[in-house]
């Protein structure tokens, strides 16, 4: 199965009454990758996530998750996979510990010094009752259970919406183990600077749909650069640039990276004397598709 | 107490359907038997021949406390509907107050409004006003119905009165329990209780003639009231003062602790789960165990209390020559003591009924919580889950059964120092079980195919619980009597045990609660 994608979703619809939760969702996610699925809330990241755990079912279109179908083979599948909700509620009167080991066997086992360690690192007190935990750290108890389990696929809803800084690097530093060790994460988050750290590729889903998918370097492309630099004297014609500001002999525009090299020598020409080129952050990457229009 | 009257409104909005729901039920139960006693009973002699079998079977009394007067319509209504309005009124006061306080700080949502310029009180403040009103509305339709049915203006004002009145003690026991735990479901139970403890109290004190055993009782004091049969007006008085004083209790424990908190502090737990803590059946075992060795000592004390009784009902009419003679012909002493023991166990398998819904509807407030994605997006089937918490259901019910059943056997054997007698009343505990099975299937069965719906089931065990209280009195068609499968379990100590009614009962449970988790396992998860 190397080399065949974990998950494998196209054309997928879901209606909960008149909303139209997801509209023709595309999304592949290949094995060994940590891939990030970002959105606004009510994109319907989590409604994709359910529909493969097969708590909700699809209205039409195909999904296939480690090569089986997800409303189907929901239990085969779920013993190869461990899902973090976003809103982790827990039993009140079933402490953390408790709760941390059930899930494990739930799952079909889990590793002892794993937990502890994971306990440890995150900073757990395990012996607090489910209704004594913060929003944080109830997160956490769902985070060691999915984590101290021996699973190939990492479902993650907004894991660390929850978590403070020196927690958020913790996990961060887990995910990145888990993926050093081959497994497969789908992270979904609206956090950009922890996708940004983590994930090999990006998908970007609004209204139901994914509307971008690739590596950040390849949505980069897809995405002006902006330039700003210092002229002697400013050239009468840019071909192809946007957004041209011009302040005495600074100017600053945005540019195609593919016409980037039609531009420089123009530059050149016009006497540069500094010039800054910086590629389009995830968050600009995410603010186009966003904005209703710039 | 600023932002009360915001939200009274926000109360009244959410409960727009339920409120008015209970209120027509409550007051069309009345309404119903009063028009039904005067169509039935239209002259003098039939109701005081109806008044002389009241008077000569102890184990109706117990039910439904004393008839203070035979001779008119009021007053036989007010005697065969006092008790069940009651307990109803109370019901829908507890579960109102504790709905609009405890579960909403439970929840999380109290904070979010108690953020906004809200009172500290604004809460319970809010809950107690609409409980208060809803209870003076019950009153007035209550009158507004009797007296246009032509009955006394006065007696009906007193039963409308006598019932507002137990509603309001029970919002003020609520407001009191809502403070005691954090979580809405205890708060709840513990209510629950003091309601149970109230109808034992009274039930034990009409049915052996101890009066002071019901003067305890809330739902006592509401008879007391003597609608129709010489008002005492200073009872509802009393209702609303005893209201009010348990309400400044409430208000003085609010005042102590923290929002959220309960009167009592946290507890910590193990840092690992208990090897059986592996499985969903032992999940289920753990979240059902406790609200199992509850309800069966609810049920041990109360089978005891009523054990301990049933050799008193049987001997209370030797001293009425004209009783005795009647009892004679139907069959002596034991005819009564069997009736009377007979009657006490249908009633616990009525309240086993409500055990066994909420047991079942336990899958629904997993789901709703979002507690049910970590056990379903495991490696757990649909099936297991849904059917370890069923048969904790059937199970516990079965268990609680059983030991209200041997408390009874133990007291009466103990009082008759007959060891047979032990062992009938016992088994005889067990016949209710095909009726309790079934409405435990209903319930899975609503859950499965309407989960949004699932309040249905408690309408349909209140629907039970009038078909069997009221429908022989109402001399309802038997196929609407039928309706309920408590009416065709055949009587048990004493009758002929027909075990056609068992078997096709216990049959049709299953297939109820088979196609109850069929209809799961197709449809999406709620609540997400």
């Amino acid at each position: 199965m190397q080399g065949s994608p974990a998950i494998l979703i196209s054309g997928l619809t879901k209606t909960f009454g008149a909303v139209r939760a997801l509209d023709g969702l595309d999304l592949t996610v290949r094995t060994g990758e940590v891939h990030g699925f970002l959105g606004p809330n009510g994109a319907g990241k989590s409604t994709t996530l359910r529909i493969l755990l097969g708590l909700l079912r699809a209205d039409s279109g195909h999904a296939e998750l480690l090569g089986g179908h997800p409303w189907h083979d929901s239990v085969e599948l779920h013993r190869r996979l461990a899902y973090v909700p976003g809103d982790v509620v827990l039993w009140p009167t079933i402490s953390g510990g408790e709760a941390i080991d059930l899930l494990g066997r739930l799952r079909g086992g889990l590793d002892r010094q794993r937990k502890q360690d994971l306990l440890e690192r995150f900073a757990l007190d395990p012996t607090k009752k489910g209704r004594a935990y913060s929003k944080g750290n109830r997160q956490k108890v769902a985070l060691i259970a999915a984590l101290a389990s021996d699973v190939e696929l990492l479902l993650l809803d907004e894991p660390t919406a929850g978590l403070d800084p020196l927690m958020e690097a913790v996990f961060r530093a887990c995910i990145a183990e888990e993926s050093g060790s081959g497994r497969t994460v789908l992270l979904s988050s609206h956090i950009l600077s922890e996708v940004e750290a983590l994930c090999d590729r990006v998908s970007i889903i609004r209204a139901g749909r994914v509307v971008e998918s690739g590596t950040l370097a390849q949505l980069r492309h897809l995405t002006r650069t902006t330039v700003t630099a210092e002229l002697d004297h400013v050239p009468e014609n840019l071909p192809g640039v946007h957004h041209l500001a011009v302040d005495g002999s600074r100017i600053a525009f945005e540019v195609e990276p593919d016409r980037l090299r039609e531009i420089l020598p123009l530059l050149t020409a016009a006497g540069v004397r500094t010039l800054t080129c910086r590629p389009a952050t995830l968050e600009e990457l995410f603010l186009r598709h966003y904005q209703v229009s710039p | 107490m600023t932002g009360t009257m915001m939200l009274v409104r926000l109360a009244l909005r959410r409960d727009r359907l339920l409120l008015p729901a209970w209120m027509l039920v409550i007051v069309g139960a009345v309404a119903g038997t009063a028009a039904a006693i005067a169509e039935l009973y239209p002259d003098m002699g039939q109701r005081l021949a109806l008044g002389l079998t009241i008077g000569s079977t102890p184990a109706l009394q117990a039910i439904t406390g004393p008839v203070y007067d035979p001779a008119s319509v009021g007053g036989l209504t007010a005697w065969r509907t006092t008790t069940i309005t009651a307990v109803l009124t109370a019901l829908m006061s507890l579960l109102l107050v504790t709905r609009h306080t405890r579960a909403e700080e439970e929840s999380g949502r109290a904070e979010l409004v108690g953020a906004c310029a809200v009172g500290r009180y604004a809460f319970p403040a809010a809950a107690l006003t609409v409980a208060g009103g809803t209870n003076l509305l019950v009153a007035l339709l209550l009158t507004a119905s009797l007296a246009g049915q032509g009955l006394p203006v006065q007696g009906a004002l007193a039963f409308g009165l006598a019932i507002a009145g137990t509603g309001w003690i029970f919002a003020g026991i609520a407001a009191i329990t809502a403070q005691l735990t954090e979580h809405a479901r205890t708060a709840n139970g513990l209510a629950v209780s003091v309601l149970g403890l109230a109808f034992l109290l009274r039930a034990g004190g009409d049915a052996a003639g101890v009066d002071a055993l019901s003067w305890a009782s809330p739902l006592g004091w509401a008879q007391r009231v003597r609608a129709f049969a010489g008002e005492q007006w200073w009872v509802p008085g009393l209702a609303a003062l005893t209201g009010l004083a348990l309400v400044t209790v409430a208000a003085t424990l609010a005042g102590r602790r923290d929002h959220g908190a309960g009167a009592f502090p946290p507890r910590r737990g193990p840092a690992d789960a208990p090897p059986y803590l592996s499985s969903p059946l032992g999940l289920a075992w753990r979240l059902h165990r406790g609200g199992v060795l509850g309800w069966a000592t609810g049920f041990a004390v109360m089978g005891a209390l009523f054990g301990s009784l049933a050799l008193s009902a049987g001997q209370i009419l030797r001293d009425n020559p004209q009783l005795a003679a009647i009892l004679d012909r139907m069959g002596g002493e034991n005819t009564l003591i069997d009736t009377f023991l007979a009657t006490v166990l249908g009633m616990m398998g009525l309240v086993a009924g409500g055990f066994a819904i909420q047991a079942v509807l336990r899958l629904q407030v997993e789901e709703a919580a979002l507690r049910a994605e970590h056990v379903l997006s495991s490696v757990v089937p649909r099936l297991r889950w849904a059917s370890a918490h069923l048969l904790a259901a059937l199970v516990g019910a079965t268990a609680i059964l059983t030991a209200g059943g041997l408390a009874v056997g133990l007291a009466h054997g103990i009082r008759t120092g007959e060891p047979g007698e032990m062992v009938r009343p016992a088994v005889a505990a067990w016949v209710q079980l095909p009726a309790v099975w079934v409405t435990a299937g209903l319930a899975m069965l609503l859950y499965g195919l309407l989960p949004r719906l699932t309040a249905l089931a408690w309408t349909a065990l209140v629907a039970f619980a009038l078909l069997g209280q009221l429908g022989e009195v109402l001399q309802l068609p038997e196929g609407i009597q039928g309706l309920s499968p408590y009416a065709h379990l055949p009587q048990a100590p004493g009758g002929e045990l027909d075990a056609g009614p068992l078997i096709w009962l216990t049959a049709l449970a299953l297939v109820l609660a088979g196609a109850g988790v069929a209809a799961f396992r197709h449809r999406d998860l709620i609540g997400v």
